[in-house]
């Protein structure tokens, strides 16, 4: 797949792979017990080319993690080495692409939701030749020349010169963007579903599971689901707490149990509520493949669901956040919270020698569970004066030493991973560097309020915590534990238990976290990192605001801080902060920015599910598909039919078969499937009333056993669609449409009849799938029929116009004398069940009579020697019918349309009218869409007199022809006018539009 | 996808199901041609449009076929009532 | 300031500390001689052009939120001038020439990036419109040509021209000179270049009313922070617009959707030119960032809540996923809604109203960002003359009245 990556792996393993002896060293940074891995299975796995071990359960993240391994990417301004921050999907830093060839590159993936398994394949992004030795991190030696918004200020070169589009975009083109896209099409299949619930939980953490319980308890058909592999959220590092007297791990266990148990509750893993949609929609992307070393082919990799939920409960958590000092982005420094989950989840020391850098109480139970496993907690820096609590007390109770109103000014590398960070305190200015192999930080936690927030919920500020908090929700929505505020277990599940009514669970031993606001030093500079993915530094939040950009979206789009693949996760309520420092102001003057879906990024596959080729939109086919595919018809899309283009026999192009097609058809007789024409019913006292409102030419006065052509106006007077009234009975009429107004034309008529005129007697049905229809045209069509026909078809017994139920070869049919050839024709229309047998009756006949079958592109000629118009060609929704020379029927009163063909504009004289053009070659066929002028060599911005409609070569006339749209141009016959091609300009003559036997003599033989 | 209330079904049904059709009571002059150019391009083009409660019909095309009217908030796009045409608007 | 290669190194010997504010951030004062209604790049585009070549210096923005946070920070940025109409052709040409200048008028890269837009046909009738385009175009002097399959896969390689897909690509139209620019840049540069003249930028000052004098002329605007009285009102409100317009009494023919939009996480770059597909209804370029910017279609109802459904975004990247199958892998990183004011024959409306001295420019429907520049300044000398620019004075209220209608929509069966 990606050629270069797999080439580079193959050398790294040669070079650096982890083998010795023979054997891959195992791991050196997993504990020797504890977590929830299994430790039994050794998954091998590579990343850029290395191969490690890891363990069933992992992440690539925790494998990572646990083979030592911090430097996993590099950023995308600065390609600054950067290594895994966090534990879940708010991660920055850690993008991947996971490799499993033929197509199936993944780009973008965190590393901390990517499951691992037997074989997989990672490498590391947006670095050149690696990783570790990145020449894009050059880029950092012009970093003072690259602010927020430098773009904007330079690189636009000379006047005149296109510099930025010629030059500097190309440049920066090839730096953007972070992984690559596949180049060989995605081999997988999606799916999608609907589903509806009572309850949709979203975030199987201790307040979900409590309200899914509740839920479930109660009988609320229940959907509970949770974007990672195991649900349980924080439970699943849980270690000290009881619930209801039992292991916090133990109840997890049983409650997931109890939810499996019950038949009316799904529990859906691996899968994100990633977005809120109006009424009550959720948007669901189920994972089901990728963590699978060998899926199945029968499964497909993603599923969308669309939940539609009577009552939506969030329970999507908080996510941590740094603290934004210098040197806050190297390899090793993390999370706290997240340092805490890889060992107690997946039994993994991010470090050896760990110092601690808080604003928040939550950090002192990383730092005593760190200890528990033997991790050298160094010093725990509280950027706080004072660190009381009960966390700090018992972590100093522990001998951890804390160090209160401290700061971290600075981190060094060696190699690509922190070796040490540089501590001061508040206001003495002593300063001192620290031995640590990582450093873990935690500025406080941000309530997960996005899909509450997206649901079109209110936000509320609560200054003491610093955070926004879900203010007033949507209906039918509410918010539960940590992302509602809930700060300790016990009150997550107090909170999801009461959202279901349900008893609330018991909760001893947890020592509570005081909540306090976060840190930020408003002057802090440097590489003081607010957004990791797109490389935005608090100066660079400073500049913006001093350039005037105050509101918090001109901050966010002008630095791009929030507006990496994390969408700000981590770090947006730093970047808020910062901004309101800067400015002087409250943080809730300055607003929050949008929420916005998804809550972590869709797959495009996800999204589009099954509706790929025929599945992309149906497809649909007469009932005489099979007859003409037999025959050797080339198709045409034409809306949603497959239409019979034209039948190319042994040698022929498309131009040699339709003139063969139209000389026999006017010679002897052609066949020709009409099915796709669309065809109402009308029904009723009331139908002729009805139709006559509806349609420009008098239909109360057609007689029954009659037909006449007939147009349909918008109320705005112009053209909508065309067709044959049929009056079958007084009370009866068939009426047809074209083949792509079918249903518009029944929903107009159907909008009138219901709300317009309700008084009227009428009702519509549509038969144009009832009836398939065969065309049978030309001079002997009479000839073929007849002796098919149980009845007289004479010209006498039936005329032109006429219409009369027959059988034909024993079918019942309603044939109709219509010619849409300008021969003498016969449209027989058929039951759909017959139609095949119908063929086979007609079509050896056809062929006996020298005829032929013949395709929408002959029928287009046929038409076109005649004058006929076709509705969407002749006419585009601009088009008058007295454009076209038709006139209203006699004697008809209001019809919808016909006030607007009074106003001043429809009455003007230089309105487009159709015409002919005959070109001076007669062998030249005009190009459709050309446009007409009065000068053989029009300059540039002269203004078109019309436009070439349609345009073939006639086979009757032996020349080309021409429909055209041109202004005046009835008072224009015989004119001489110009046509400019790419090639010069082509003489053309203005004519009547009928080229063919304009007094209609054969189509009344 | 909204979630629209069919008065003829007496059902909450998706959008999809549905084909919006303009503005509601928009009145067809009796005598369009009594009307001036100005009083019918008021009728043909002009809408209300406004945000907050409108007054709109769909057609239940994949259902029971019916036009209805609908009363929807266009800032929250919550529907506050369903109806018949020819019915008050409530 | 004026920015260029040097003061950015002068500023970066200063750790950037020196710049100045772009725009003042001003205060509404108690009269104009021009205010402005609407901050996106519209409005800030005809306030430069009334500074700069209209002679007025005595103007006002308004705008209830923060500027450019309206369409103009929501659309997909495509630029194009192959209209089908003379007069459609002329407004776009007009902003297209506008545009191959704008940063170096206003002094701020805009990135303009004339790239190509290639719009795809998928049907028979989709060529016959093509082909109408591109003779209409040619004889207009504007650049559209016509690709086969093969030309169009030349142009943007990861294009499937393979019969696998349902509606297999027929052929191409492509305007070389159409492309893309940097969206925000636009009305950043607007609003730094009008402040620059005197124009006063008031941002969070909704407007509440539209004040009229005895004589039926209007008189000023009722804000949030107060009445500023002046002889002549712009209202460029975009999808509110038949809000605004109601406060004066004036009805609109025009109706207010959601048009989503969504961008792809970031790739290197894999698209070079902005694909238009109709028939199928695709939209798609790729930013200078590396996300593929997607245009979707409008929902089916009105509605000022710049939100919309999910299976908007699913239709248009089933129609993404059909013609780029190389991309399914790739993932939705956000999504968004604008509100867009249709007209009923989908072009604009710029222009006086029946109310003496207000003027309004609306009804860009989904077309309204590649006209920024033409729109504001056809706009400004309409305003300043007090009758329509040449260009513009086909785009009047009253063709909805006289059935002199410019349809873009119905001749075309391209959306914008």
């Amino acid at each position: 797949m990606i050629g270069s990556p797999r080439h580079e792996g193959m050398m790294q393993r040669l070079l650096v792979g982890r083998m010795f002896q023979g054997r891959l060293l195992p791991e050196s940074m997993r504990t020797a017990d504890g977590g929830r891995v299994e430790r039994r299975t050794d998954i091998r796995f590579s990343f850029d080319g290395a191969d490690y071990l890891g363990c069933g359960g992992d992440t690539l993240a925790s494998a990572l993690l646990a083979n030592g391994v911090h430097l996993v990417g590099r950023s995308m301004k600065y390609h600054r080495p950067r290594g895994i921050v966090a534990a879940g999907a708010e991660e920055p830093n850690a993008l991947v692409a996971v490799v499993r060839g033929g197509g199936r590159t993944t780009p973008n993936l965190r590393a901390t939701q990517v499951e691992l398994f037997e074989g997989l394949e990672a490498h590391s992004q947006n670095r050149w030749p690696s990783l570790n030795t990145d020449l894009g991190a050059l880029v950092a030696l012009a970093a003072p020349l690259l602010p927020a918004g430098f773009y904007y200020k330079t690189m636009m070169g000379p006047r005149g010169l296109g510099l930025w589009h010629r030059v500097f975009e190309p440049l920066v083109r090839r730096a953007a963007g972070l992984g690559r896209a596949p180049r060989v099409a995605d081999p997988d299949r999606y799916a999608r579903y609907y589903a509806h619930c009572d309850v949709l939980v979203a975030g199987a953490g201790p307040a979900g599971i409590a309200a899914a319980l509740a839920a479930g308890r109660g009988g609320a058909r229940t959907i509970l689901c949770d974007e990672q592999a195991e649900p349980g959220g924080a439970l699943l590092s849980e270690i000290a707490a009881l619930i209801d007297g039992i292991p916090a791990r133990e109840w997890l266990a049983q409650s997931l149990a109890e939810l499996a148990a019950m038949p009316h509750v799904r529990v859906m893993p691996r899968t994100t509520a990633f977005g809120c949609y109006p009424h009550n929609m959720v948007g669901l992307a189920e994972r089901v493949t990728d963590h699978l070393a060998a899926p199945s082919p029968d499964q497909p990799r993603e599923r969308l669901w669309r939940v539609r939920a009577r009552r939506i409960v969030l329970a999507t958590g908080a996510i941590e956040r740094p603290l934004v000092f210098p040197g806050n982005d190297r390899p090793g420094v993390m999370l706290a919270g997240a340092a805490r989950e890889y060992l107690l989840r997946w039994g993994v020391k991010v470090g050896s020698r760990v110092v601690i850098a808080t604003a928040c109480d939550t950090a002192y139970r990383a730092a005593l569970d760190l200890a528990t496993a033997g991790v050298a907690v160094k010093l725990v820096v509280d950027l706080r004066a004072a660190a009381d609590g009960p966390l700090p007390q018992a972590a100093r109770a522990a001998g951890i030493a804390v160090l209160a109103g401290g700061r971290v000014l600075g981190t060094h590398l060696r190699g690509k991973r922190l070796d040490s960070v540089l501590l001061g305190r508040g206001d003495d200015g002593r300063r001192r560097w620290f031995d640590c192999d990582a450093l873990l930080m935690c500025n406080g936690w941000t309530p997960a309020v996005h899909l509450h927030a997206q649901a079109r919920g209110a936000l509320r500020w609560e200054g003491e915590r610093g955070v926004f908090l879900p203010g007033e929700p949507a209906p039918g929505v509410e918010s539960i534990g940590a992302c509602n505020g809930a700060t300790d277990l016990a009150m997550a599940l107090a909170q999801g238990a009461a959202s279901g009514g349900g008893a609330v669970p018991v909760v001893e031993g947890e020592v509570p976290a005081l909540p306090g606001p976060a840190h930020v030093d408003a002057a802090v500079a440097g590489d003081a990192f607010v957004d990791f993915q797109n490389d935005v530094r608090a100066d660079d939040v400073r500049q913006a605001v001093a350039e005037g950009f105050h509101a918090i979206e001109h901050v966010k789009r002008y630095t791009a801080g929030g507006l990496g693949t994390d969408q700000g996760k981590t770090g947006n309520m730093n970047l808020l902060a910062l901004a309101a420092a800067a400015r002087g102001t409250p943080i809730p003057e300055l607003g929050t920015t949008t929420f916005r879906p998804p809550y972590t990024p869709v797959s495009f596959g996800t999204l589009a599910g099954p509706a790929r080729g025929e599945m992309f939109d149906p497809v649909r086919t007469t009932p005489l598909h099979a007859q003409a595919v037999a025959e050797g018809a080339v198709f045409e899309d034409v809306g949603q039919w497959k239409r019979a283009r034209y039948f190319p026999q042994a040698g022929e192009d498309m131009h040699a078969a339709v003139r063969r097609e139209v000389a026999t058809t006017r010679a002897a007789a052609g066949l020709f499937d009409a099915s796709t024409l669309g065809k109402i019913e009308v029904v009723g006292p009331d139908a002729a009333i009805f139709l006559d409102r509806l349609y420009l030419n008098a239909i109360a006065t057609l007689k029954p056993g009659r037909c006449r052509y007939g147009v349909m106006l918008s109320e705005a007077g112009f053209v909508m669609d065309d067709g044959v009234m049929a009056r079958l009975a007084p009370d009866r009429f068939h009426v047809t449409t074209t083949t792509s107004g079918a249903a518009h034309v029944l929903a107009h008529m159907e909008d009138y009849r219901q709300t317009e005129w309700p008084e009227l007697r009428v009702w519509l049905t549509s038969t144009t799938e009832h009836w398939a229809v065969l065309a049978v045209q030309g001079p002997r069509a009479r000839d073929v029929l007849a002796p098919l026909v149980a009845g007289d078809i004479s010209a006498a017994a039936l005329p032109h116009m006429a219409v009369r139920d027959l059988k034909v070869a024993g079918i019942p049919a309603r044939m109709m004398r219509v010619s849409f050839s300008g021969e003498q024709g016969f449209e027989v229309n058929a039951p759909a069940r017959h139609a095949p047998a119908l063929w086979d009756a007609l079509r050896p006949r056809i062929a006996a009579a020298g005829g032929t079958v013949y395709g929408t592109e002959a029928m287009h000629v046929l038409r076109a020697e005649k004058g006929y118009i076709i509705v969407g060609q002749e006419t585009d929704g601009t088009v008058t019918p007295g454009d076209l020379g038709m006139a209203i029927g006699r004697g008809k009163g209001d019809f919808i349309g016909r006030r607007s063909l009074a106003r001043p504009d429809m009455l003007a004289a230089d309105r487009r009218q159709l015409v002919g053009l005959l070109s001076d070659d007669p062998a030249l066929v005009l190009e459709e869409g050309a446009q007409i002028v009065a000068q053989s060599a029009p300059p540039p911005g002269t203004k078109a007199l019309g436009h070439v409609t349609s345009s073939y070569f006639s086979p009757a006339l032996g020349r080309s022809i021409a429909l055209a749209l041109l202004a005046g141009g009835r008072e224009r016959t015989g004119e001489r006018l110009f046509v400019p091609l790419a090639r010069g300009s082509i003489g053309v003559a203005v004519a009547a539009p009928v080229f063919l036997d304009p007094q209609g003599g054969r189509l009344h033989v | 996808m909204l979630l629209i209330p069919c008065p003829f079904c007496a059902m909450d049904r998706p959008e999809a199901e549905f084909r919006h059709a303009g503005e509601a009571h928009l009145t067809r002059p009796p005598d369009p041609a009594a009307a001036d150019d100005a009083a019918w391009a008021d009728f043909l083009y002009h809408r209300a449009n406004p945000r907050g409660v409108i007054a709109e019909r769909w057609r239940h095309v994949h259902g029971c076929g019916r036009f209805i009217n609908v009363l929807r908030d266009t800032v929250s796009d919550r529907i506050l009532a369903s109806y018949r045409p020819g019915e008050k608007r409530p | 300031m004026r920015f260029s290669l040097l003061s950015l190194l002068r500023e970066s010997l200063r750790g950037h500390r020196g710049w100045p504010a772009q725009w003042r951030d001003a205060s509404p004062k108690p009269a104009y001689d021009v205010v402005i209604v609407g901050a996106g790049g519209h409005g800030l585009a005809t306030a430069y052009y009334l500074a700069a070549e209209c002679g007025l210096r005595n103007i006002a923005v308004v705008e209830k939120g923060w500027l450019g946070g309206g369409n103009t920070a929501r659309n997909t940025t495509v630029i194009r001038s192959n209209y089908l109409w003379e007069e459609s052709e002329a407004i776009y040409e007009h902003s297209m020439k506008l545009w191959q200048d704008l940063s170096h008028a206003l002094n701020y890269n805009v990135m303009y990036s004339p790239r190509g837009v290639m719009m795809l046909a998928h049907t028979v009738h989709d060529m016959q419109v093509i082909r109408r385009h591109v003779h209409a175009n040619r004889l207009a002097g504007i650049d559209n040509e016509l690709l086969s399959p093969r030309e169009a896969q030349a142009f943007c390689p990861i294009l499937n021209i393979g019969r696998d897909i349902r509606y297999p690509v027929l052929g191409a139209a492509l305007q070389r000179r159409g492309g893309t620019a940097r969206h925000d840049a636009v009305a950043w540069g607007y609003a730094r270049a009008a402040s620059a003249l005197g124009v006063d930028i008031i941002q969070n000052c909704p407007v509440t009313g539209l004040r009229r004098q005895q004589d039926g002329a209007i008189a000023g605007v009722e804000t949030a922070r107060g009445f500023i009285a002046a002889p002549k009102i712009g209202v460029v409100a975009a999808g509110h617009s038949s809000v605004l317009m109601a406060m004066a009494g004036v009805r609109m023919p025009l109706e207010s959707f959601p048009l989503q939009a969504l961008v792809s996480e970031p790739v290197k770059s894999v698209m070079p030119c902005v694909v238009m597909s109709n028939t199928i209804h695709a939209y798609m370029s790729q930013s200078d960032k590396g996300e593929l910017v997607i245009g979707a279609g409008t929902d089916a109802y009105p509605s000022y809540s710049q939100a919309g459904g999910l299976h908007i975004a699913s239709d248009t990247l089933e129609a993404v996923c059909e013609l780029f199958p190389t991309l399914r892998r790739l993932r939705m990183m956000r999504s968004w809604g604008g509100i867009v004011d249709v007209t009923p024959d989908r072009s604009p409306i710029i222009g006086r109203t029946p109310v003496p001295g207000l003027f309004v420019n609306c009804g860009w429907g989904t077309g309204g960002f590649k006209a920024t520049p033409g729109s504001g300044h056809v706009f400004a000398h309409t305003i300043a003359k007090g009758e329509p620019h040449p260009i513009a004075a086909p785009f009047t209220l009253d063709r909805f009245r006289t059935g002199r209608l410019i349809d873009e929509a119905a001749a075309a069966a391209v959306a914008h």
